[in-house]
């Protein structure tokens, strides 16, 4: 009868299941909408409790097309849990997804994509196929984004469509959006991971676009890039270097690189593992936790030793983090603090134990503790540990006892005090402390084998107190093993042991048998009878062990005629001196294993772990890596954390935001506008090329000024949109986003012609070109300038210009026009009673000046005034530039003279570096002078305002007091200039400037001079 | 990389799943449920477990275990951040991250998880995104919502994954535009019974509140920022212009988010701002101890403390105990041993004390004299670090935020009363 009721009841809930289902999909097939959304809702929290809800497909895929966002939302959760069960129906929500695809918003788009891809059917592989294809050229990169996603997935649903995706990765790759970077490279680990060449062309790319990509990309692109360094550059580790004394393999290697390097060579690192290097050390102030570790690992496996250390301030930093946080974190310390505990010893205080700790973490810290232990701190380090050993976590208790022992055995001038403490210990009212206690001293005697019987009589005495087995076992070995140290006491404990040794453990009756064989050899006449009775006790013991254990002793040590040669060497079998246990760290070996991954974590290599290759002895050819040189201008543009660079470009050039339309942005989504951006960007790389391999080629001046006409048309279509927008200078910031994407392409546009110019050698002189070289190593970046000095300068009084007036100003930020010209800002007034039209500069300029016109701005109404910029290039001299203003009437002769100060750009360097660069331009490139300084320019600060309000220079950063160094580049020829002051006394001093550019330089010179006199 | 998710309760129950990619059977988690049993404590759980065919990486907040599923190598920080980014946005919607508020929600949370993750790899975790894309839940939008059938997924589509700035949303509006920043400094230290402290160190935050109108463009000084030793950023601030110049400048994120953590150099002393003296004595032999415990406040710059909050893990040995508070009230629980003091302000006047004594296990041995003392409190108005704000400007926009600045200081991790040799009692 129970079993009907349970029939029944079982049958109910069926019913109330079906019934309740039911109602869902009478809810589904009504035809009000909120009662579908109620019915999915409810459909949703069956499936989130894991409750199946499948028979509803035709029901809910019906709605598949609806017009509620979220309706059609919750429908794709539940197509993409169900679409794998129930693959035919599946099919009829496919042609929808489809039609979207082809939407003309994006997100619709990428939701398809994302919705299609989801649904693990093998029959729609070739839909998905050409979805990818067709998203991975999207305009948009958020589609794109989606379709590197669903790479992944197609490729776990069919591994057949391997070579096809690799096209469409190979693509994506290339695609210079941030927004891609991560997920293009996440499938490219997924699918080719042994792709190498494919990164060669988009190593820099992605080395500058690092830092703009969203945090989870930016650790996939590390990881990856921190393998691809490994297959392409030689190793920066010296030979000699700490590391490699302690691994033997490394010694080997070097020896191979001995032979294949001469060994005078010095080390040069490549300038793309510096580059790697360079653009990952920020992130580690990121504040996902993920990222900051993989920047870490990726300085671990890549970076020269001694630079291995900036990496430690950050890891310490995560410790603050979550305990699952800590976890990681600490495992990957102690893998590090084997090989390299310098960098951690100074932060030991940050690895002490704490009360709340989890027991996983105290362990580790503990581990990282005993790694640090060295003579000058293992005081404090036992002093910290006798406090855990009273813990009342007794499992950590334990930990540290053993952490005692391997520190004894690691520093010998504490192996004696350890010792002593560890038997203090022995009298421990917890057991478990006795017990760890006994088992470590007994390895710490294996490796001191002196005189330490009184520890031994000592621990012998304890031995009736003792109950836990592994330590009886260990006190029983130590008694057998120095049995001729303790003659006394060694026969007294058999006696006693035979007589509990039934109900003792295993372990403790091995060890019993053990120490009776051993006396046997070195004391038959007092131990022969006891120990027969216990190998007769042992005989019919219940364990097998015991008895075999038994068996083969008798046989070995009681001489009789079946016993064979054996017996003879009984006693140096049993009684051989044994090799001392090596206590050592589990973290030992786990650096075979690329830190940071999970195969470290749980110590075994992870399904779809990628080896970290060795550095190979030669460095493969360097020059697959050159497509886009771009780092001078990238390092400029990217000198923001996180993707806020873009909004930089706009501080640059302030009036940029207005001067594009909204317009052309439509032509930027247009399939047309791409296509040509496209074809533009063809164009580009080829001449690229062929610029890295031939220092000077006519084609790349004839690619420059074609696409400078293209800039220039550009702006001239679009300008006449926008000028009734723009009302002043403030107006900037008010740039809304699809401004600054243009900004942002209009940036970008620039840059390769900037590449041109850059790259092209400014002279042929011989010392130039190797200055150059030299640039490209040290690291002396363009910085923002220190101070801009608001005053502007009078272009066109307003009674000259009929009503027009012009002022101008030198914000001092790189020109994005072109690198060899000084930025200039225009701020145009009408203070006339009517409104001028079309301003701009006219064609015709006097002198040979290259000069950037602001785009002609339409229509500037009465009362107003509108700033904007230009760029000229003074060719490093300080000769006027000469040009029009013209308005629709008339036309007005205008001229900027810039003071010489205005022609730098500030750079910032070391005070190595400048030192080194100072000894380059001696002789006749240094001019120096005896200045007298007025008493208010003699302090620190007004020193250096003074000369950075004269000239736009970096400061340098010097040691001494009295000596204040500034650097900058000529802006046309890129030259550096370094100025220094040395004060003799507190008004007087010497003034040097050393520079190829002898005129500016004794300009600069009287200028400086001048400035500082007065006050 | 991250295949599946299951939340489970402190009662070891599965109350929510979501799968990425194809579905991972419950049963994965029986592996994470021996685990769970082997713990000692909810904390011990070890946060990677390799089964089989999968690895579990798990973390656990507010008392429920966040468990992903893996299947093949995948940094595990990675998944650690981004399963505590999860538990952030659920605090952030919810308000709480409870069992219960996320059954509530569930259709919410399943949306953004959805949103959150596309084939196991991070999608949309910025909080601006999220709150385009699915409405937080409020009692009237519920209210309004079962009315008018209206959703919690946003009408419009989200800009901030196409906007150069994707941690903010555009065309922010307020009528009132204020900004605000907490500066908030936590003291860790281990102080030994003698009162010397073994180590300190200073930890902040910058949490930020900003409810600014349009494209702000805003720049923070420090009057001392030499104090700051080690930070990290919000992806918005321009860490070359931190590098150059020493200021934090960036285009916020709306709403609320931590714009920097720092850590405070450890050349600085740290000031410790109280003191703890106690006395715990059992004689050998007896069923009696002596409980003694007073607090006092110490380098608090004429600064209240307040909201403190003493507790202790007696030893085992100890029945139950018999105290008297000056004031706040004290709890023990013969349980779990555990002695909690809620003291609340400390009177300079009147040093708050706590006395009695407690009854011991007949015939166990004497327990040690020097258990753990853990004390929490808040100081208003003060960063003990003594770091300042300078200035904060706005550029960009024309109206005049209303701008504030609060500091305070909390214990951190502030433990003291184990006894630590100053000797080295270890030479025998």
């Amino acid at each position: 009868s129970s079993g009907s009721s349970v029939n029944i009841h079982a049958s109910y809930l069926l019913m109330s299941v079906l019934h309740r289902n039911e109602d869902l999909r009478e809810m589904l097939e009504s035809t009000k909408e909120s009662l579908k959304l109620e019915a999915m809702k409810r459909i949703v929290g069956l499936i989130a409790r894991g409750k199946n809800a499948s028979e509803l497909f035709p029901a809910v895929v019906k709605n598949v097309a609806s017009k509620n966002i979220e309706l059609k939302k919750l429908v794709y959760v539940y197509l993409v849990r169900y679409a794998e069960e129930q693959q035919d129906l599946a099919l009829l929500s496919i042609s929808t997804f489809q039609r979207a695809l082809k939407d003309p918003n994006q997100l619709i788009r990428a939701s398809a994509l994302r919705v299609l891809s989801s649904i693990r059917v093998p029959i729609i592989v070739p839909i998905m196929m050409l979805a990818i294809k067709e998203a991975a050229t999207d305009l948009s990169p958020y589609v794109r984004k989606t379709a590197a996603h669903a790479i992944q997935k197609l490729y776990s649903l069919d591994a057949d469509q391997k070579e096809q995706l690799i096209e469409v990765i190979e693509k994506l790759l290339k695609d210079k959006s941030t927004l891609v970077a991560g997920s293009v490279v996440m499938a490219f680990e997924e699918v080719c991971p042994d792709r190498i060449d494919l990164i060669h062309k988009n190593y820099r790319k992605l080395c500058n676009l690092l830092v703009d990509v969203e945090e989870w990309g930016q650790v996939v692109i590390i990881s990856m890039l921190t393998r691809y360094a490994r297959t392409q550059f030689i190793s920066p580790w010296k030979e000699d270097g700490i590391f490699d004394e302690n691994s033997e393999q490394a010694f080997y290697e070097s020896d191979e690189e001995k032979l294949g390097t001469p060994q005078s060579k010095p080390y040069i690192m490549d300038p793309d593992h510096r580059l790697l290097l360079r653009n990952t050390k920020p992130l580690l102030q990121s504040r996902n936790t993920a990222v900051v570790m993989s920047v870490a690992q990726l300085y671990w496996h890549l970076a020269p030793k001694q630079e291995v250390g900036v990496i430690t301030k950050s890891l310490v930093r995560l410790l603050r983090s979550h305990r699952e946080v800590q976890y990681i974190v600490l495992q990957n310390i102690a893998t590090m603090s084997i090989q390299q505990k310098g960098i951690f010893e100074p932060f030991m205080k940050s690895f002490y134990v704490r009360s709340t700790d989890p027991t996983h973490i105290k362990t580790l810290k503990l581990e990282i503790l005993t790694n640090l232990a060295n003579e000058a701190n293992i005081s404090t380090i036992l002093r910290e540990f006798q406090t855990y050993v009273k813990s009342q976590d007794k499992a950590f208790a334990a930990a540290t006892i053993q952490a005692i022992g391997r520190c004894a055995t690691n520093i010998t001038d504490v192996t004696d005090t350890c010792l002593n403490g560890l038997v203090l210990l022995l009298s421990n009212r917890d057991e478990t402390v006795v017990a760890e206690s006994v088992v470590v001293i007994k390895k710490l005697l294996q490796t001191q084998p002196t005189q330490h019987s009184e520890i031994i009589k000592h621990m012998a005495k304890l031995f009736d107190n003792i109950t836990v087995p592994m330590a009886r076992a260990s006190i029983l070995w130590l008694i057998g093993e120095y049995c001729e140290r303790v003659p006394k006491i060694a026969p007294d404990v058999l006696r006693k042991m035979a007589k509990t040794f039934t109900v003792e453990e295993d372990i403790v009756k091995l060890q019993t048998v053990n120490l009776a064989a051993k006396l046997y050899l070195t004391n038959s006449k007092q131990t022969k009878l006891l120990t027969q009775y216990i190998l007769n006790l042992g005989k019919y013991d219940q364990s097998y062990d015991i008895r075999d254990r038994t068996r083969f002793i008798r046989q070995l040590i009681v001489p009789n005629e079946k016993s064979g040669a054996l017996s003879k060497y009984a006693r140096r079998i049993l009684l051989a001196s044994k090799p001392a246990p090596m206590l050592e760290s589990t973290f030992k070996d786990r650096d075979r294993f690329q830190l940071g991954t999970l195969s470290h974590t749980i110590n075994s290599k992870a399904t779809g772990y990628l080896e970290l290759s060795d550095w190979p002895t030669a460095a493969p050819d360097s020059s697959v890596r050159n497509v886009e040189v771009m780092e001078p201008v990238k390092k400029e543009i990217s000198w923001t954390f996180g993707a806020a660079s873009e909004c930089h470009v706009k501080e640059w050039v302030p009036s940029m935001g207005k001067t594009k339309p909204l317009k052309s942005d439509d032509k930027f989504y247009s399939d047309s506008g791409e296509e040509e951006g496209a074809g533009e960007e063809g164009t580009g790389s080829s001449s690229e090329d062929s610029s890295s391999s031939s220092s000077s080629s006519s084609s790349n001046e004839e690619s420059d000024s074609e696409s400078e006409d293209k800039n220039s048309k550009h702006s001239e279509e679009t300008d006449s949109s926008q000028s009734d927008k723009s009302s002043g200078h403030s107006d900037k910031k008010k740039a809304d986003k699809k401004k600054r994407l243009q900004l942002k392409k209009k940036a970008k546009k620039a840059a390769p012609k900037e590449r041109y110019q850059m790259h092209r050698p400014p002279t042929h002189h011989p010392l130039t070109q190797e200055l150059w070289n030299l640039r490209t190593f040290t690291p002396k970046m363009v910085s923002s300038p220190v101070f801009v000095p608001m005053s502007s300068h009078e272009l066109l009084h307003r009674m000259t210009g009929k009503g027009l007036a012009a002022q101008y100003h030198f914000p001092r930020q790189p020109c994005i026009y072109g690198n060899k010209m000084v930025s200039v800002q225009l701020t145009l007034t009408n203070s006339s009673d009517h409104t001028l039209e079309d301003i701009s500069i006219g064609e015709k300029t006097s002198s040979g000046q290259n000069i950037h016109r602001f785009s002609s701005i339409e229509r500037l109404e009465p009362g107003a005034s509108v700033t904007v910029s230009m760029g000229i290039d003074f060719n490093d001299s300080t000769q006027a530039a000469n040009f029009q203003l013209c308005t629709k009437e008339d036309q007005f002769s205008v001229s900027i003279q810039p003071v010489v100060g205005e022609l730098f750009l500030p750079v910032t360097m070391t005070e190595q570096d400048f030192r080194k660069e100072q000894g380059k331009l001696q002789g006749m490139n240094e001019t120096s002078a005896t200045i007298t300084m007025a008493p208010e320019n003699t302090s620190n600060q007004a020193l250096s305002k003074k000369m950075v309000s004269v000239a736009n220079m970096g400061v340098v950063p010097t040691g001494e007091d009295s000596l204040y160094r500034f650097a900058a580049k000529s802006v046309s020829s890129g030259d550096l200039v370094l100025v220094s002051v040395d004060l003799t006394d507190s008004s007087s001093g010497r003034l040097t400037i050393n520079t190829e550019k002898t005129v500016i330089g004794s300009m600069l010179l009287r200028d400086l001079k001048t400035a500082l006199a007065q006050p | 990389m991250i295949h599946s998710l299951f939340l489970v309760n402190s009662s070891g129950d599965i109350f929510l799943e979501k799968h990425w990619k194809s579905v991972v059977s419950r049963s994965v988690c029986d592996y994470f449920f021996e685990a769970q049993e082997r713990a000692s404590e909810p904390e011990n759980v070890p946060p990677v477990i390799p089964t089989p065919h999968h690895y579990l990486i798990s973390v656990l907040r507010h008392r429920i275990y966040f468990v992903a599923v893996i299947q093949s190598e995948v940094p595990p920080l990675f998944v650690i951040e981004f399963l505590h980014r999860v538990v952030d946005t659920f605090q952030d919607y919810f308000g709480l991250c409870t069992e219960a508020a996320i059954k509530d929600n569930v259709v919410v949370v399943y949306e953004l998880l959805e949103e959150m993750l596309d084939n196991g790899f991070p999608l949309a975790t910025e909080s601006n995104i999220l709150k385009e894309l699915i409405k937080p839940p409020t009692i009237l939008r519920t209210v309004v919502n079962t009315i008018t059938g209206s959703t919690n997924v946003g009408e419009q589509l989200p800009t901030g994954q196409l906007s150069v700035v994707p941690w903010r949303r555009t065309g922010v509006k307020y009528t009132n535009n204020e900004a605000y920043f907490d500066v908030v400094e936590e003291i860790d230290a281990i102080i030994d019974k003698s009162g010397s402290t073994i180590t300190a160190e200073i930890q902040g935050v910058i949490d930020a509140c900003v409810k600014l109108t349009g494209m702000p463009d805003l720049t923070l000084s420090f009057m001392n920022p030499r104090l700051l030793d080690d930070v990290s950023f919000h992806p918005c601030v321009r860490f070359k212009r931190w590098e150059a110049e020493r200021i934090l400048s960036f285009i916020p994120p709306d709403g609320n988010f931590r714009l920097l953590s720092y850590h405070v150099s450890s050349q600085n002393l740290v000031a410790i701002p109280v003191y703890v003296k106690h006395n715990i004595t059992f004689r050998e032999g007896s069923s009696q101890g002596r409980f003694e415990l007073t607090l006092g406040p110490k380098q608090t710059m004429g600064k209240a403390v307040e909201s403190v909050l003493v507790s202790s893990q007696l030893p085992r040995g100890v029945l139950n105990a018999n105290l008297n508070a000056s004031q706040g009230t004290y709890t023990f629980d013969p349980v779990t041993k555990l002695l909690t003091w809620d003291v609340g302000k400390i009177n300079p006047q009147k040093l708050p004390s706590l006395k009695g004594s407690m009854s011991l296990q007949a015939g166990a041995s004497k327990p040690d004299e020097n258990p753990t003392i853990i004390i929490q409190f808040k100081i208003q108005q003060m960063a003990i670090s003594g770091l300042k704000v300078n200035r904060l400007d706005m550029y960009g926009e024309k109206y005049k935020p209303f701008k504030g600045i609060k500091y305070m200081t909390k214990a951190g991790k502030f433990q003291t009363g184990m006894q630590r040799p100053h000797v080295s009692c270890v030479k025998a």
